[in-house]
């Protein structure tokens, strides 16, 4: 099959994705430099602020739903063995993207949208803020369902075979982003964009973080999912194994979907809007959705020794050692799970219902998700990066030494910028603040840990380069000879000839997931509508 | 309506679905692996359940509405009332306001070991509070009052921190708080607050 047209969209996506990613760095460090206080000329809560939001937009909502749009496309042509559905659509749904991504960061970086990439109301932002990032998400929409058409395709000319697990994977993430993305869809359209414009008085903010809260979890596995399809399909080849087991993958992606979606209420556990069965019940849901992911952890190690004692490792470590570290993929695998294993028993404290108060919008809070988002997810985001640059371009990775130090100094950098973010959260610093003003003693225990995070943010931000500069050098290389290899999927243990519908598709799934949201979300939306509510309007930053 | 027919055609499914699942290839390892954190996480949420259901262990939920807007002219919350207040029956309740870009009133003294209802409104934007080292903790919404019942054990100086962006000086957001050993304290000589808890 000829695919040239196939990896010029993916690596459209991806490059926007990782622009997006390293502009973001350079804020990232500029952030760490400038809350220390350690450089008094830097001083300043507006650009700080417009910095913070701009640096959250870009990592959370451009750098993923572009590289996951990336991933997708490049997924269904080669697992499929199929032409990309309505190649001009596609494009379209890209350049709609972008055009958000430009609109949304005109005020962005004119300070008219400091409003975090939460964007909580009251506080208001410019309305193309909002219209930008609609846009956007827009977009990722046409891409939801070019991957659902593909998937239904293909399972109209392969009647009872079960699906690729790659396509299986990401056509249930595609579908878990139209749920997701109800939530902040419904917040944005018929509250803050009518509001921020003027045609609205007043709303109401407990309805408005409800509906974000909708979101606000599942949209995180929206953004691990590529991680975990790498952990499944492409790192036991990597490593010289097979996959585990099939169905357990399929199992385990069916779980994450279902169960990611009706627990959003664990960003609410201090909110005075919401009751308290509501929040032990999606507390409780918490707790489960953990589970696929401890079946993953297992999956992943177990398909790892078996790698390695085909490789000749004995002994009950000794695989370890005879794993190829050299590869990149399988390096970013452990590093991820190391971080992985430290940021979910972080998560446990504060899934934890009543331990939250401890740590909520402290700054235990971003140390928690860099470590689990900027590390164990991205790390993965970088391993698929140089796995499919050289199948997209045609030619050799352009350092592979290279792409292993940046691997090593991101997991480093991590390791030092999360440390003390998440011992200053111990100490109580809140989240989100700009400079240290509080005239207290206790505040003099945070310099060190800040200047720590400078340091961090340093190696980082270093790494980030490494990992652009070896991208853009592969591309732009010029071909010495022919480049022939071809993308390769992990084989399972048994294979698979025929599955049970329910593991081949999405029907049961769907009706499931409307019942546990319409239970979880049902009232707590609903009771906004009967309440004697008096709602806020829009207030300036 | 014939129920008969549903119950059998769903009691198919279900046991379909269950021969189905049975089926599906998983090694010895794995199922082992599958049974102990099937175990710990029931332990977890038992722990969380019991604790919510016998200890009262419950973060702050008392869905309560107030006109963030008209605060001024709210009997509560008005500033006569705010600070802390001794009630007829003898517990303790603290009134507070968060307002762009502090906690009024600025410095209130409570007693240590002592059961405190705090009461929060915010009369803009979005708050948040926290006391760091102890768990008085609650986002403060506008339109709700934020109730939060808690003790600390510990006598001594605490900066009462805002911990959600609410704007450009959100930084300089903070108050202090007091806490003096149980037998030093002394009640603020105020009459109880007429509004009560119930603003309506
Ligand atoms: C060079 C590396 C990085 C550094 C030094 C860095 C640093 C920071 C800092 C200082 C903040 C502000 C936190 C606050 O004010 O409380 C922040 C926010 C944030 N970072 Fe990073 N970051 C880096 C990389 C990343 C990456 C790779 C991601 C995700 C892919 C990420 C995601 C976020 C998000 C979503 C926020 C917004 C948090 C909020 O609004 O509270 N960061 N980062
Ligand atoms: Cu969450
Ligand atoms: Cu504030």
């Amino acid at each position: 099959m000829n695919d040239a047209a196939e990896r010029k969209l993916a690596l459209s996506h991806l490059w926007v994705a990782f622009i997006a990613f390293i502009v973001a760095c350079f804020m990232g460090e500029y952030q760490v430099l400038e809350r220390s206080g350690f450089i008094p000329a830097l001083d300043s809560p507006s650009v700080y602020f417009a910095s913070v939001s701009t640096h959250g937009v870009l990592m959370a909502f451009v750098l993923t739903i572009f590289f996951i749009m990336g991933f997708g496309y490049y997924i269904a042509a080669t697992s499929l063995q199929q032409p990309v559905w309505n190649k001009p659509l596609a494009w379209g749904a890209f350049w709609l993207a972008l055009a958000g991504v430009v609109m949304a960061a005109v005020p962005l970086l004119t300070g008219k949208a400091s409003v975090l990439y939460t964007f909580y109301p009251p506080i208001v932002a410019h309305a193309a803020f909002y219209i930008g990032a609609t846009l956007l998400v827009v977009g990722s929409w046409v891409w939801c369902v070019i991957m659902l058409v593909m998937f239904i395709q293909w399972k109209k000319a392969n009647p009872g075979q079960p699906v690729p697990l790659a396509m299986f994977a990401t056509a249930m993430n595609a579908m878990l982003w139209l749920w997701t993305s109800a939530g902040v869809a419904v917040e944005v359209l018929f509250q803050l964009i009518p509001w921020s414009l003027g045609w609205m008085d007043a709303i109401d903010p407990g309805l408005a973080r409800t509906l974000f809260a909708w979101t606000l979890h599942p949209i995180v596995y929206f953004w691990l999912i590529p991680a975990y399809t790498a952990f499944y399909v492409f790192v036991p080849k990597q490593a010289g194994g097979f996959v585990f087991s099939d169905e357990m993958a399929r199992l385990t992606f069916i779980l994450l979907a279902v169960f990611a979606l009706p627990i959003g209420f664990h960003h609410l556990y201090m909110d005075p809007e919401q009751a308290r069965g509501w929040k032990l019940l999606h507390g409780i849901g918490t707790f489960v959705v953990a589970l696929p992911t401890l079946v993953t952890g297992f999956s992943v190690i177990a398909s790892l020794e078996i790698a390695g004692r085909l490789r000749g490792g004995k002994g009950l470590f000794g695989w370890i050692g005879s794993l190829p570290w050299t590869n990149t993929m399988v390096l970013s695998v452990i590093l991820s799970l190391l971080m992985l294993i430290f940021g979910g028993f972080g998560g446990i404290v504060n899934a934890s219902y009543a331990m939250n108060a401890m740590i909520h919008n402290t700054a235990w809070v971003p140390g928690h998700f860099h470590l689990i988002f900027a590390g164990t997810t991205v790390i993965m985001y970088f391993a698929i990066a140089y796995y499919f640059w050289p199948l997209l371009v045609k030619k050799p990775l352009f350092s592979n030494p290279m792409a292993l130090v940046q691997l090593w100094t991101w997991f480093i950098g991590m390791s030092i910028l999360t440390t003390p973010w998440h011992v200053l959260g111990l100490l109580g610093q809140p989240r989100r603040i700009s400079t240290v003003v509080y005239n207290n003693l206790l505040t003099l225990s945070w310099k060190p840990y800040e200047l720590m995070m400078i340091l961090g943010g340093l190696i980082l931000l270093g790494s980030a380069c490494l990992f652009i500069y070896n991208l853009a050098k592969t591309q732009l290389n010029p071909a010495a000879e022919a480049f022939e290899q071809q993308i390769e999927y992990a084989e399972t243990v048994t294979p698979v000839e025929s599955l049970p519908e329910w593991l081949n598709d999405f029907k049961l799934w769907n009706k499931v997931i409307a019942v546990l949201m319409a239970i979880s979300f049902g009232y707590p939306i609903l009771q906004f509508f009967f309440m004697d509510t008096s709602g806020s309007s829009p207030w300036g930053f | 309506m014939q129920i008969e027919p549903l119950k059998s055609k769903y009691g198919q499914l279900l046991r379909d679905f269950y021969t189905q699942l049975r089926a599906i290839h998983i090694d010895q390892l794995e199922r082992k692996w599958i049974t102990i954190t099937v175990i710990v996480i029931g332990l977890f949420v038992g722990i969380i359940t019991i604790d919510a259901f016998f200890h009262g262990i419950n973060p702050p939920s008392k869905v309560e509405t107030v006109d963030s807007a008209t605060l001024h002219l709210n009997k509560e919350f008005a500033e006569d009332n705010l600070g802390v207040q001794v009630n007829n029956s003898g517990g303790i309740t603290i009134r507070m306001v968060a307002g762009r870009y502090s906690f009024f009133p600025k410095h209130i003294s409570v007693p240590a070991e002592t059961k405190l209802t705090f009461r929060w409104v915010s009369m803009d934007v979005l708050h948040g509070v926290h006391i760091p080292m102890t768990n008085m903790s609650t986002m403060i919404v506008p339109g709700y009052v934020a109730e939060i019942t808690t003790t600390f054990p510990k006598p001594g100086e605490y900066p009462v921190l805002c911990n959600e962006y609410c704007g450009l000086g959100h930084n300089h957001m903070w108050s202090n708080i007091s806490v003096i050993a149980k037998e030093d304290w002394t009640a603020p000589v105020k009459l109880p607050a007429k509004g009560g808890s119930n603003n309506e």
